[in-house]
Order: structure tokens, then sequence, then C-alpha cells
């Protein structure tokens, strides 16, 4: 893509004229985003609206049907599996529920990455778990095994991980999903002390509106395929659109309505007598 | 009517055949990757420590119980030709050629291939496949390959084992129990059990080893990621891999006759 892709320019992520069909569903339809470079970008919506599918097309785990998706100027669907595990090292993701490898402990789980791709002395593989750990919080817990950490800390120790590489672009899917309020706030100060004070971009993908909206840098909504408000969240939430505002302010009834699609009550009732 | 049935058959052979390409393809992914993965040894060990040490007591019972049994029946049945001397023999040829591969065929089916199977669907479901692919890390060289030659090195030590302790509970009953002759029994044994017969045992067990083990991965590693998909997965395995050790004993022991 050269000079016009998303390599040294502002935007680490380019999605353009993206179409993507799972399950027999339009998930994406005709989506142009950018997640500008060094920023925390939030990507928002209701459920089922393809924000882990925008993830995982990101990412290389899926490819779109037609459409563009770069990472810094490489198109991701085009890349040799060589390639994509070369890119994917510049990549750090925080899954759901952390994923973390559940026969090996806190510690074998942030160096695994390192004792695959790098010959390094015990020393120093040591030096970089315990300084990673360190930043999120969980020095404390290096022996302990994943059955033995709460979902906060399962999820800090998959930060943790997710930045052992030093990648330029860290990717969570859901972070906050069943967390208290403390782990909550916990993993939301650390993903943007971690977006600044380690220099990469953050693409967070969630529905807790209030809390993403407090961190972020800019948003997209996603709903029905479509983006329907892009830009800092105060302008997001400030939006005048239908779509936005049910979202936004968590209205239970509006272009997504709270009834499913049925016949007339009267109608259906007769039928099941 | 008849039609309908034909288009149904049809279509099952042309689901088997699709699913024994997938299946040979698989094989043949993990034949590339052997040379690699045996140069991490250390993850090997690990492998063959939880599929071999740890079936090592059902193995080791089971044997026992099957030896014991085969001390009986065939002291029954020598003894009606007057040849019941010849139990050390017929247990030995019984358990080196065909009960001890076989049984810890199955036993290892049932016990490591379905804990190989479910480990792997859960590591499916769990994103834990995906996390290790997001790590620019090949799953299949990483987490496959180990668990499939730990099950391969493991299987023919588990059937010699198996084959050990039978011979021992077929003396325990003969001798001991029946009164055939000590000296009589491991003479005629030695006597007539050729090198031959023992590497028929060993190389059954290896191919059995194989077939439980790739059936294993294979299932674990392509399970749907939901419970009810890993429940399926490790079904599967049992079942196919005891299909599969019987239809190769068959073919086996056809071929070596």
């Amino acid at each position: 893509m050269g000079a016009e892709g998303s390599r040294g320019s502002g935007a680490i992520v380019r999605v353009r004229g993206l179409h993507y069909r799972a399950g027999g569903r339009e998930i994406f339809s005709g989506v142009d985003l950018d997640f500008p470079r060094g920023a925390v970008t939030a990507v928002m919506g209701p459920s089922g609206s393809g924000k882990t599918t925008l993830l995982r097309l990101i990412t290389g785990q899926a490819h779109p049907d037609r459409g563009l998706v770069e990472f810094d100027g490489l198109e991701v669907a085009q890349l040799s599996r060589a390639a994509l595990y070369r890119t994917r090292r510049r990549m750090g993701m925080l899954f759901q529920n952390g994923a973390l490898l559940t026969d090996l402990d806190v510690y074998e789980n942030i160096a695994f990455p390192l004792r695959e791709h790098a010959r390094l002395p015990e020393r120093l593989v040591r030096h970089l778990v315990l300084t990673k750990l360190q930043a999120v919080g969980l020095r404390g817990a290096a022996r302990l095994m994943p059955s033995e950490l709460s979902g906060g800390m399962a999820r800090r120790v998959a930060l943790a991980r997710a930045i052992v590489m030093d990648p330029e672009l860290l990717v969570y899917d859901e972070p906050f999903v069943g967390l208290d309020p403390i782990s909550m706030g916990v993993v939301l100060r650390l993903i943007r002390r971690l977006n600044d004070t380690l220099g990469v971009s953050s693409i967070v993908v969630s529905h807790d509106v209030r809390e993403i909206t407090a961190v972020a840098d800019h948003c997209h909504l996603l709903s029905a395929g479509r983006i329907i408000a892009s830009g800092p969240p105060a302008e997001v939430a400030g939006s005048e659109s239908e779509d936005v505002r049910q979202f936004m302010h968590g209205l239970p009834d509006g272009p997504v309505p709270f009834h499913y699609p049925a016949p007339g009550y009267d109608d259906q009732a007769r039928r099941v007598t | 009517m008849a039609l309908g049935i034909l288009r149904e058959l049809a279509d099952s052979a042309a689901d088997t055949l699709r699913a024994l390409g997938r299946y040979t393809l698989f094989a043949g992914r993990l034949a590339a990757e052997t040379p690699r993965a045996l140069l991490r040894f250390r993850l090997v060990v690990e492998q063959v420590h939880n599929a071999g040490a740890l079936s090592l007591v059902i193995i080791m019972l089971s044997g026992l119980f099957v030896g014991m049994v085969l001390g009986l029946q065939g002291f029954d049945l020598l003894e009606r030709f007057g040849s019941e001397e010849s139990l050390g023999t017929a247990a030995a040829l019984g358990l080196l050629k065909e009960l001890g591969p076989v049984v810890t065929a199955l036993l290892f089916a049932g016990r490591a291939g379905t804990a190989l199977a479910s480990e792997l669907g859960l590591m499916r479901a769990t994103d834990q496949i995906s996390a290790i692919e997001m790590m620019a890390v090949d799953p299949v060289r990483r987490v496959v390959m180990p668990r499939f030659l730990g099950g391969v090195i493991a299987m023919p030590l588990l059937a010699a084992i198996f084959s050990m302790i039978g011979l021992y509970g077929a003396q325990l009953v003969g001798v001991q129990l029946m009164g055939v002759d000590q000296g009589q029994f491991w003479s005629q044994m030695r006597g007539a059990v050729e090198f031959g017969d023992v590497m028929e045992g060993v190389l059954k067990s290896a191919v059995f080893g194989v077939a439980c083990s790739l059936v294993a991965v294979y299932e674990g590693y392509h399970s749907v990621p939901t419970a009810e998909g890993v429940g399926r997965a490790t079904t599967r395995t049992v079942v196919i891999s005891s299909v599969s050790v019987l239809l190769l004993d068959y073919m086996l022991t056809a071929v070596m006759l």
C-alpha cells in the first residue's frame, strides 16, 4: 500500500470497505475505520455487532470477504503464514477470559513467548518476567497456577504476557467482563498506563460505556454491520443520533427494539391454544 | 424411497472419505513436524509421563487379571489334551502377539486418549489455542506434537508391561493354583517363543500407538469449542480408536501370519 497505507501514517490499523459474513449473517457491510497510532481506541457496540470479529480480522484470525484490513501498512489477509506470525509478534492480545495456559504457572505463562521466540539466558528471562509482573502488580503471584487466580488477577497476568514481547499494538477483547469494580478499575488504569508508558497503540473492545470512555482517546460505535459514530468519547456521547443515544445511555427501547419480532399477541396466543 | 436411501448412503460415503482425507493430511503434517519436535525432547518426555506413567496402574491391574483368566482358561483347555505344561507357551504367545497390544491399546484409548482429546478440546474452548497462535507460536508444533509423540512412545512400553504382568498372572494361576510344573511352564515358553513373536507384538503396539494418539489429538484439536463439542470429541476418540485398533489388528495379523 506504500505511502497511502497505514505504515508510518497516523493510523496503525486501517480498515477500508470491509465486508464479512459469518453463519449466513452479514457482520460488516462496507466498514471504514482508522485506529490512531499511540492512542487508546474503544470499539463499542451491542452484543453481536461484530466487535470481537473485528479484532479477529485485525489479528489475522479471520479473513474479510471483501475490503482491506491493514496493520502498519501490511494487508493482514495477504500475509503468508510466516509473515503473519512475524506480524503477530508485534501485537499483544488480551482475551476475554485471559486464556492463560492452564498447565503452566503465572511465571511460565509470561515466560512462554520469550522461551518460544528468543534464546535468552534464564537470568534475563527472569528479569523480564518479574518486570512485567511488577507492572501489573502481581510479582508476588509468580508461582501461582491459573486456577488459583481471581478473574481480575488472571486478566492482569494475561496482560503481562501480552506485553512481554514489547508489542506495538495491544488488543483487548472485552477486558472488563465478569470483573468486580475494584478489578475493573485496576484493569482500566493499566490499559491507560501501559499505553502511555510503553508507547503502544491500544484497541479495546467493550460495551462498558462509562468505563471505557473514561480512558479512551477515540471511540468507534458499531451497530448492524456499520459504524454509527466515530470520534472522541465526549463527541460520541453528545451525538443526537437515536442509535447512538440508545447505546450510550442504555435506553431499553429505540432503534434496537425491546421486543424480538413476533406476530400479533392475540394471533400467537390463539395458535398455541 | 430407494433413491433417497441411495443418496444418503452416497453422502455418508462421501463424508467418510472427506474425514479420511482430513485425517491423512493431519497425519502428514504430524509426520513432517516429528524431527523438529524430537529436538525438544523435554516436552515429549512430559507427555510420555502423562500418557504412560499415569496409565500404569490401570494397565498393570488389567494385565494381571487378563493373565490370570488366560491361565485358568488355558489350563482348562490344555488339560483336555494332556498338555498343560504348554500353558506358559500359550499364555506368552497370546499375550505378546494379541492380548497385550490390543487390550493395552483399548485401555490407552479410554484413559490417555480421552485425557488428550478433552485437554486439547478445552484448550480450544478456553481460547488457549488462539492465545498461542496470537503469540506467533504454531499450536500444532508446540502443543499437539509433544502429546502425539508422547502417546506413540508410551504405548509400546505400556503393552510390554501389560504382557509381562499378564505372564506373571498366568503363572500365578497355572503354577501356584492349578499345579503346573514351574520348570515346564518357563522352559516350554522359552523354547517356543521366538524373537519374531515378540517383534510382532512390538510392531502391533507401535501401530496402535500411532493410531490412538492420532485420533485423540485430531479429535481434540478439531473439537467444537463448547462443552458439548468437547464431550463429543472425547466420545469419538474412544469409538474411532477402538474400532481402528480392532480393524488394524486383523489387518496386521493377516499380513504377519
